[in-house]
C-alpha cells in the first residue's frame, strides 16, 4: 500500500512539472528555438572542416544539452520550490525524500530526452547529418548510463540550495560551468592547459562524450566501449546513494537552522 | 488522548540572534481548538513549523498523537495538514492542478480529491467556475480558501492554521471563520490556530495561549483569562500579562527582524 502511494507520488511530480511546462509554453518555445539555433550555430562552425567535424560538434551540443537539463532540473528543484513558495508543503507531505527526488529525476529524463530528440531532428534537417555506420544501440546504452551519473551529480548539487538559498543556486551554476569547461564538449580535453586537464578526469561528461563520439562517429560497439560504460555506471551507482545521503544530512541542517522555508 | 504534547521547547536562531521559543510547554487534547495569540515575531509560526516537522527544536520534545515530530516525522505528517498565512501554491497552475498534485502526495484518488475539495470550497462560497483558472488570477481570499481545501481533503486529524485570515478582506475572513466554526462543530478534528485577531480567537478557540517574546504568558479559556486579569477583552489581557502594549511588542519584533 505504501509502495503504491510512493509510486503515485512520483507520478505527481511528473504530472505537476508537465502542467508547469504547459503553463509556461511560450517560454518553452523560446528556449527550444534558442537551443536549436545554438546547436545549429555550433554545427555551422565545423562545416568548413567537413561532415565528421560537424557531427563531432553537434554531438557535443546535443549531449551537453541533455546532461545539463538533467543536472538543472534536479539540482534546482529545491531552489525552484523555494521561489514558488511551495517548499514547506512538499517537505511536510508524507512521502519519502527518495520519492520526491526520483519524481524530479523522472521528469528531467523525459523532458531532456524529448528536447534532445527535437533538437536532433531540427539539426539533422539543416545540416544534412547522416548516422550511417554509427552503433545506435551502443550510443543509447551510453546515454542511459551517462544519465545515471548526471542524476547523481544533480543530487549532490541539490543540497547546495537547501543549505544556502541564493549562494547555493549560484554554486550549482559554477559547478555546471566547470563541467562544461573541462569535459571536452566541443574540443578534445588535450587542448586544455596542462594544469586544467586533470579536472576532466573527474567529470562523468568527459567519458560520456568520448564514448558517444566513439559509437556515433566511429561505429564502436558496446563490447569496445564496455570499460567506459562500466566506469560511467560505477560513477552513477556511487553518486546516487551519496547524493541521497548528503541530501538527508542537508535537510536535517536546514531544519535545525530554519532554512527549510520559502523565500520572502 | 492528547493531540499535541510539547515539553520544554526552546528554539533560537543563531544568525538573527533571536530566541524564537522559550520553554514552551502545553498539551492539547483530541478534538480541542487551541488558539495562540501574539504579535508578529512572537514565535507562533516557529511553533507551528516545529509541529509540521519542518523545524527541529534546540531542546525539548513535541509529540502529535504520541508520535515525536523529530523521531517519527513520517507518522506525524500522515496525521496533520497546515494552512499558512501565505497561500503557497504554484501560482501559474490552477486550483485543481495544485490540488491534484497534493492529492498525489497524500495518496488520495483524484476523483475523490476533486469531489471533496469542490464541496469544501462550495461551503466557503468559492465559485466553482474559477476552479480551473490559474491561481495568480484569483483574489487573495480565494487563494486562501483553496489552501484550506487543500489542508482538509487529506482528512487530517490535526489541522495547523497559522494566521489563516490575516490579510483577507472582511467578507472572505468571515467566510473562512464560519467554515472553521462549522468544522469544529461537525467533526472531532483537533485545531491549532494562531492569530492576531483577538475576536477570532475568542469565537473559535476552546482555550487560548498568549505568547510574547517566544514564551507562553498565560493559557486558559478566554473568559477565565479575562476574569483572571480583571479585564473585558483579550488585548487588555495581553497588556496586563506582559506589561506592554500590543503595538509596542509588534514594533520590537519588527526591529529584531
Amino acid at each position: 500500500m505504501r509502495a503504491r502511494t510512493e509510486i503515485v507520488s512520483t507520478l505527481g511530480f511528473l504530472e505537476r512539472n508537465l502542467s508547469l511546462v504547459k503553463r509556461y509554453l511560450g517560454w518553452e518555445i523560446v528556449f527550444m528555438t534558442y537551443n536549436i539555433v545554438n546547436a545549429l550555430t555550433i554545427g555551422f562552425i565545423g562545416v568548413t572542416q567537413g561532415k565528421q567535424f560537424v557531427m563531432y560538434l553537434t554531438i557535443g551540443a546535443l549531449i551537453w544539452g541533455f546532461l545539463s537539463v538533467l543536472f538543472h532540473e534536479i539540482s534546482e528543484s529545491v531552489a525552484w520550490e523555494r521561489w514558488e513558495g511551495t517548499i514547506e508543503y512538499t517537505f511536510m507531505a508524507p512521502i519519502h525524500r527518495f520519492t520526491q527526488l526520483f519524481g524530479s529525476c523522472l521528469f528531467a529524463i523525459v523532458y531532456g530526452l524529448i528536447r534532445t530528440v527535437l533538437i536532433l531532428l531540427a539539426v539533422a534537417l539543416f545540416l544534412g547529418l547522416s548516422l550511417k555506420g554509427a552503433d545506435l544501440g551502443a550510443a543509447f546504452v551510453v546515454l542511459v548510463v551517462s544519465g545515471l551519473s548526471f542524476i547523481g551529480l544533480g543530487l549532490v548539487a541539490a543540497i547546495l540550495p537547501l543549505m544556502s538559498t541564493e549562494k547555493g543556486a549560484q554554486a550549482t551554476h559554477i559547478m555546471e560551468a566547470v563541467i562544461l569547461l573541462v569535459s571536452g564538449v566541443y574540443y578534445d580535453v588535450s587542448v586544455l592547459p596542462k594544469w586544467l586537464q586533470p579536472l576532466s578526469a573527474f567529470s562523468p561528461a568527459t567519458y560520456s562524450l568520448r564514448a558517444l563520439r566513439g559509437a556515433l562517429l566511429e561505429g564502436q560497439s558496446l563490447a569496445e566501449l564496455w570499460p567506459t560504460v562500466l566506469l560511467l555506471l560505477a560513477i552513477g551507482v556511487l553518486l546516487i546513494p551519496l547524493g541521497l545521503i548528503a541530501f538527508n544530512q542537508a535537510e536535517i541542517y536546514a531544519k535545525r537552522t530554519g532554512k527549510l522555508k520559502r523565500n520572502g | 488522548m492528547n493531540a499535541i504534547h510539547c515539553r520544554n521547547i526552546n528554539k533560537h536562531f543563531k544568525k538573527k540572534k533571536v530566541i524564537a521559543l522559550k520553554e514552551i510547554e502545553f498539551t492539547v487534547p483530541k478534538g480541542e481548538t487551541f488558539g495562540i495569540i501574539g504579535p508578529n515575531g512572537s514565535g507562533k509560526s516557529t511553533l507551528v513549523r516545529i509541529l509540521s516537522t519542518l523545524l527541529i527544536p534546540d531542546t525539548g520534545s513535541a509529540t502529535v498523537f504520541t508520535h515525536d515530530v523529530v523521531k517519527s516525522p513520517m507518522a506525524v505528517r500522515r496525521m496533520i495538514n497546515r494552512v499558512s498565512v501565505d497561500a503557497a501554491f504554484f501560482k501559474k497552475l490552477s486550483a485543481w492542478e495544485n490540488l491534484r498534485y497534493a492529492a498525489r502526495l497524500y495518496g488520495v484518488p483524484k476523483q475523490q480529491a476533486r469531489e471533496r475539495t469542490l464541496a469544501i470550497l462550495d461551503s466557503m462560497g468559492f465559485p466553482k467556475k474559477r476552479f480551473d483558472e490559474p491561481l495568480e488570477e484569483l483574489s487573495r481570499g480565494m487563494q486562501q480558501k483553496v489552501a484550506i481545501a487543500r489542508s482538509l481533503f487529506t482528512s487530517p486529524i490535526l489541522l495547523l492554521l497559522d494566521e489563516p485570515t490575516t490579510g483577507l478582506d472582511p467578507r472572505s475572513k468571515r467566510e473562512v471563520q464560519d467554515f472553521i466554526f462549522g468544522l469544529k462543530r461537525q467533526t472531532d478534528i483537533t485545531v491549532l490556530l494562531t492569530t492576531h485577531d483577538m475576536a477570532e480567537a475568542e469565537t473559535l478557540c476552546d482555550r487560548i495561549a498568549i505568547i510574547n517574546g517566544g514564551g507562553f504568558i498565560a493559557v486558559d479559556k478566554a473568559e477565565r483569562l479575562k476574569d483572571r486579569f480583571g479585564v473585558n477583552d483579550l488585548e487588555a489581557v495581553f497588556m496586563r500579562s506582559t506589561g506592554r502594549e500590543w503595538e509596542e511588542s509588534e514594533q520590537d519584533a519588527e526591529d529584531r527582524d
